[in-house]
């Protein structure tokens, strides 16, 4: 029963696509070429898949790991009795941060940090910033008054009531924004290719720009599977919380 | 056990709590009792510092309650709500558990505690230790709320409306299982309610609060024969006001010694009222009375409950 449900998980047969598409894309070279006559070569070969992908993951993980840290910690600050007058201004710059368009901050980011990854992470960083602001507020406001009162009429500290009431209680929600941050930043960290990053967005622009449309395809199907693999990662992760959260 | 020394407080220009002042012996159960916006529970809520007074100081066990940190002071006071407020991701037995672990017990005797208090409230401690809050029924909530309350064993316990909302059939149980509770701990007891008959079976003594103020502090009998003015006396109400009467008045003050009667014997503790009722559901105006160990010592005669 268990091995069955195992073997009907999409998380392992896209997990395992994904992978295979990155380490032996060549298989498919027959197939592409039949697909797109007289393109050659028809498998993108400037760098490896394989590489590229761990590249944009770094970008990634990296932007997305600091947007939940600040992110989480903005929320619990402008949910506190202390930081109560800044929800409002907080509110208003992650907004800003998610009006801007990711390319737009790009252009911004180059001249000040160069070309690279560096302006990619910062225009990752903050376009990722509001999901997880807003749900993180959402989630500390959702914890019952009557579950407040309780704790602190027990004597736990605004400590204990943060990390053993309030943060347990909104996880689900807290990590809901992550995961829509996320799979955005997936996406969106293709155009960093434009200012030099590494990522699978690279060979959809070179192919763009040599006119190379199995390129462009390549690198198209790859960030899919990889965000697609990422948000039922995240999926899992959220059913796993929530048995503790009632 | 506590003293209240004119406290008063105010939000903007309307104040709740009026230079109240009331004094509560140790193994009391003093019930605040009023309509709502009588400042019952701002009065309540400041004894354990979850509201700041403006003014005038609260001393509880002779220490004013300001002297030590808040948590620390909390920590030694039993705090029960109405809307309870469980931890929905903790356990019964961690819910429980709450202030024995800030206050640091050794995990073997939290878990003792918890299983004793589990059977103290009749909830089997096997099946309920490993329950989640949304698994517990209303009453059963409510009973593991009073529990958490009562783990650290604290010398006094506050309770804001705490039966208000579960139905009539299990506040009637909860009702009297407090009142063992209290009869065998001993603990001091403030609780607040705007319910009279909840209040007239469950205190000692009642205060009634009308606009931050006392405007009658006694026990219930009190209360009922010598309202202190038209508002006690409409609050407590015309209507019914012989049945309450019989309700807090105890057997033992009209007991006939040495006359017997036939039947099932009543308790000498229970109330006129329960006798009232058993002699009209069997028919007879006499029934026989028995103490605690069960002697029989008396008669209870129904020429004698309008004495």
């Amino acid at each position: 029963m268990d091995a069955k449900r195992r073997l009907a998980s999409p998380v392992l047969w896209v997990g395992l696509l994904l992978a295979a598409l990155l380490l032996r894309m060549d298989v498919f070279q027959p197939l592409l070429r039949r697909g797109f006559p007289g393109v050659e070569p028809v498998v993108y070969n400037r760098d490896s898949f394989l590489a590229l992908f761990l590249s944009q993951l770094g970008l990634v993980a990296s932007a997305s790991l600091a947007a939940s840290l600040v992110g989480v910690a903005l929320a619990v600050f402008v949910t506190r009795p202390a930081g109560h007058d800044f929800r409002a201004m907080v509110d208003a710059l992650a907004t800003v941060g998610q009006t801007f368009p990711p390319a737009a901050v790009l252009a911004i980011a180059v001249p000040m940090v160069g070309f690279g990854a560096r302006p990619t992470v910062i225009a990752l960083f903050l376009y990722g910033l509001l999901p997880i602001i807003e749900n993180a507020i959402a989630g500390l406001e959702a914890v019952p008054q009557s579950v407040r009162e309780a704790a602190e009429g027990m004597g736990l500290s605004a400590r204990q009531r943060l990390y053993r009431v309030d943060l347990p209680l909104a996880a689900p929600v807290i990590l809901a924004g992550i995961r829509v941050s996320v799979t955005i930043a997936i996406g969106t960290a293709t155009i960093g290719s434009t200012v030099g990053a590494l990522t699978l967005g690279t060979p959809i622009f070179d192919g763009l720009v040599a006119n190379k449309l199995p390129f462009v395809l390549e690198g198209a199907v790859l960030v899919a599977l990889f965000a697609i693999l990422t948000d039922l990662l995240f999926a899992r992760l959220e059913r796993w919380l929530q048995p503790a959260a009632g | 056990m506590i003293e209240i020394d004119r406290v008063s407080k105010s939000y903007g220009e309307r104040r709740v709590v009026d230079r109240l002042s009331l004094t509560i012996g140790a193994g009391e159960l003093c019930v605040l009792l009023g309509s709502s916006g009588c400042g019952k529970s701002t009065t309540l809520r400041m004894i354990n510092r979850l509201i700041p007074t403006d003014a005038g100081s609260i001393r509880v066990g002779g220490e004013d309650v300001t002297s030590l940190p808040a948590e620390a002071l909390r920590r030694r006071i039993g705090y029960a709500i109405q809307s309870i407020g469980l931890f929905p991701h903790w356990t019964v037995e961690d819910n429980i558990a709450t202030v024995p672990r800030l206050l640091k017990w050794r995990e073997a005797q939290v878990r003792d505690r918890v299983g004793e208090l589990l059977e103290l409230f009749r909830l089997d401690p096997p099946i309920y230790r490993g329950k989640y809050p949304h698994q517990l029924s209303g009453g059963e909530q409510q009973r593991v709320g009073v529990a958490r309350a009562l783990a650290a064993d604290p010398e006094l316990l506050l309770m804001d409306e705490p039966f208000a909302a579960v139905d009539p059939i299990t506040r009637d149980a909860l009702q009297s299982e407090l009142a063992n509770i209290h009869r065998a701990t001993g603990k001091t007891i403030v609780f607040v309610t705007h319910d009279i008959e909840e209040a007239l079976r469950l205190a000692t003594r009642i205060a009634i609060m009308e606009r931050g103020r006392i405007v009658q502090l006694g026990t219930p009998l009190d209360i009922l024969e010598h309202p202190a003015n038209d508002f006690v006396r409409d609050f407590v109400g015309h209507h019914g006001l012989g049945l309450k009467l019989l309700s807090v008045r105890k057997i033992a003050d009209r007991l006939r010694r040495g006359e017997t009667a036939d039947g099932e014997p009543l308790a000498l503790d229970a109330s006129l009222g329960e006798a009232l009722s058993a002699m009209t559901a069997r028919h007879t105006d006499r029934l026989p009375v028995c103490d605690a160990d069960g002697h029989e010592v008396g008669v209870i005669v129904l020429a004698d409950l309008v004495r």
